[in-house]
C-alpha cells in the first residue's frame, strides 16, 4: 500500500475535495501529469479538462475543471479550479448550450479582451463536450 | 401634558415601528444564512489562493521584471482605496465604521503628501464619504449582489481596478471592508490588493524550510500573469462577500435592538396612557361629587 496523498479541490464557490487518495491526475497546461505521494514542487496551470482520482487501483472519480491553478508539494495537491463539476453531472445538452453561447460571444466581441474572453468559454465549453461525450 | 388620544395614536404607530423592525430581522436572519455560507466556503479558494502567490512571490523576489500587479510600480504616490459598503442603511453602525476607518486613512495619506482616490462598492458609503473627500471620489459600482454576490460582479470591479492601475491611474490599491467574525461583531479589515504583499501565513513553509525549489509548468511569469489578475478577482470577491455577511449580521443585529425598543417604550407609553385615563376618572369623579356637597 503506497502513502496517499491529501487531494484538495478548491472552487470559488467552495471547498469541494479534501481527502486523502492515492493519485491524481492533472490536466495541466502542457500534458497531464500524475501525482503520487513525494512528488516534487510544483505549481502548474491547468486548462479545462478532467482530473481523474485514483484510489485502490482504479479511478474513483471524474470531477471536470474548467481551468485553474494546481500547487503540489511533496505531501498535498491543491487544485484551484475557476469551475468544476463530477462528470456525471455533466450532460451533452449542456455542453451544446454553452457551446452555441459561445460561439455567439465570438462573433459578438468587439474589444480583444472580450474576444479573449470569448475564447476561453470556448476552449471550456468544448473540453466540457469532451467529458460528456 | 398630552391629550389621551395623542397618548393612543403614538402607541399605535410605535407598535407599527415594531412590527415593521421584527419583520427586517427576520429578513435579515435568512439572508444572513445564506450570506454567511457563501462567505465561509468562499474562504478556502482566497487563502490558498494566496498562499500560492506567496510561494510563487517568494521564489521571484528581488529579480528583475516581475510583473507589476505583483512588484508595484515603484512608487507610492497615487493610493486607490475600495471600500466596500451595504447599499441600504439600517444596519446599525456597519456603513459608518467603514467610512470612519476610510476616512482615517485617506487623511493620514494626504497628511503625508499623497493623492488618494477612493472607489466606492456600494451606495451607503459613497453618500456618507461624499461631504469630506467628495473631490476624492471616482466613480464606483453600486447595486450589486441583490441576489447574492455572484463572481462575474467581482470581476467586473476587479477588471476595473486592473484597467485603472494598468493606465496607470494609481501605484498602490487598499481595500477597506468589514470582515464577517459572527451575527454580531464585525471586524473592518484592509487588505492591500496591488502590489501584492504576502502574507506571513501564507508563505508555504510546510514545505520544510529547506527552501524548497518548486517547479512551474509553463514559466513562473506565464502563471504569475494568469494568477495575479485572477487573485485580484477572488480578493474583491471575498471582500464582497465577507462585507455582504456582515451587513445581514449588523442589520439583524440593529433591528433586534429596535424591536426590542419598541416594546418597552410600548410598555412605557400603556402605562402613561392608563394613569392619565385614571386620573382624568378620578377628576371627572371629584367634581361631581362636589358639586353635589355644594347643593
Amino acid at each position: 500500500m503506497p502513502d496517499q496523498i491529501n487531494f484538495e479541490l478548491v472552487s470559488p464557490a467552495k471547498l469541494l475535495i479534501s481527502a486523502p487518495v492515492d493519485m491524481v491526475v492533472v490536466p495541466g497546461v502542457d500534458g497531464d501529469f500524475g501525482v503520487l505521494d513525494g512528488h516534487t514542487p510544483l505549481i502548474s496551470t491547468v486548462r479545462p479538462g478532467v482530473i481523474d482520482v485514483h484510489e485502490g487501483g482504479r479511478v474513483s472519480s471524474r470531477i471536470f475543471v474548467a481551468g485553474g491553478f494546481a500547487e503540489v508539494t511533496g505531501t498535498r495537491v491543491t487544485v484551484l479550479a475557476e469551475e468544476a463539476m463530477p462528470v456525471a453531472d455533466i450532460t451533452a445538452e449542456m455542453a451544446s448550450a454553452r457551446l452555441s453561447a459561445a460561439k455567439e460571444k465570438i462573433t459578438d466581441a468587439n474589444t480583444d479582451s472580450e474576444k479573449q474572453a470569448a475564447e476561453t468559454m470556448m476552449a471550456v465549453a468544448l473540453a466540457m463536450k469532451d467529458a460528456a461525450g | 401634558m398630552p391629550s389621551l388620544k395623542d397618548l393612543r395614536l403614538r402607541i399605535v404607530s410605535v407598535k407599527s415601528t415594531r412590527k415593521i423592525t421584527s419583520a427586517m430581522k427576520m429578513v435579515a436572519a435568512s439572508k444572513l444564512r445564506r450570506a454567511q455560507t457563501a462567505a465561509e466556503s468562499a474562504r478556502p479558494y482566497a487563502e490558498r489562493m494566496e498562499r500560492m502567490l506567496g510561494t510563487l512571490a517568494t521564489s521571484l523576489a528581488g529579480q528583475q521584471g516581475a510583473p507589476r500587479l505583483l512588484a508595484g510600480t515603484g512608487d507610492s504616490n497615487v493610493h486607490l482605496i475600495v471600500m466596500i459598503t451595504a447599499d441600504r442603511g439600517l444596519c446599525g453602525g456597519f456603513n459608518s465604521t467603514i467610512v470612519r476607518n476610510v476616512k482615517a486613512l485617506a487623511g493620514q495619506l494626504i497628511k503625508e503628501g499623497k493623492t488618494v482616490k477612493i472607489f466606492p462598492v456600494g451606495r451607503k458609503g459613497r453618500e456618507q464619504i461624499k461631504r469630506d473627500y467628495g473631490a476624492n471620489l471616482i466613480e464606483g459600482f453600486e447595486g450589486l449582489g441583490r441576489k447574492g454576490i455572484t463572481f462575474p460582479e467581482a470581476d467586473q470591479v476587479a477588471n476595473r481596478i486592473t484597467r485603472m492601475f494598468e493606465d496607470g491611474e494609481f501605484d498602490v490599491c487598499t481595500v477597506v471592508y468589514n470582515r464577517f467574525r459572527s451575527a454580531i461583531q464585525q471586524e473592518v479589515t484592509r487588505q492591500q490588493l496591488i502590489p501584492f504583499v504576502a502574507q506571513e501565513v501564507t508563505a508555504g513553509r510546510e514545505v520544510g524550510g529547506t527552501g524548497a525549489v518548486y517547479e512551474f509548468e509553463p514559466s513562473e511569469e506565464d502563471i504569475l500573469n494568469v494568477l495575479l489578475p485572477r487573485n485580484l478577482a477572488v480578493q474583491v470577491f471575498r471582500g464582497m462577500l465577507e462585507s455582504q455577511a456582515s451587513e445581514q449580521g449588523a442589520r439583524m443585529t440593529a433591528m433586534d435592538n429596535a424591536t426590542r425598543n419598541a416594546g418597552d417604550m410600548i410598555n412605557n407609553l400603556t402605562i402613561k396612557y392608563n394613569r392619565s385615563r385614571q386620573a382624568q376618572i378620578t377628576k371627572e369623579l371629584i367634581e361631581i361629587i362636589s358639586g353635589a356637597e355644594a347643593l
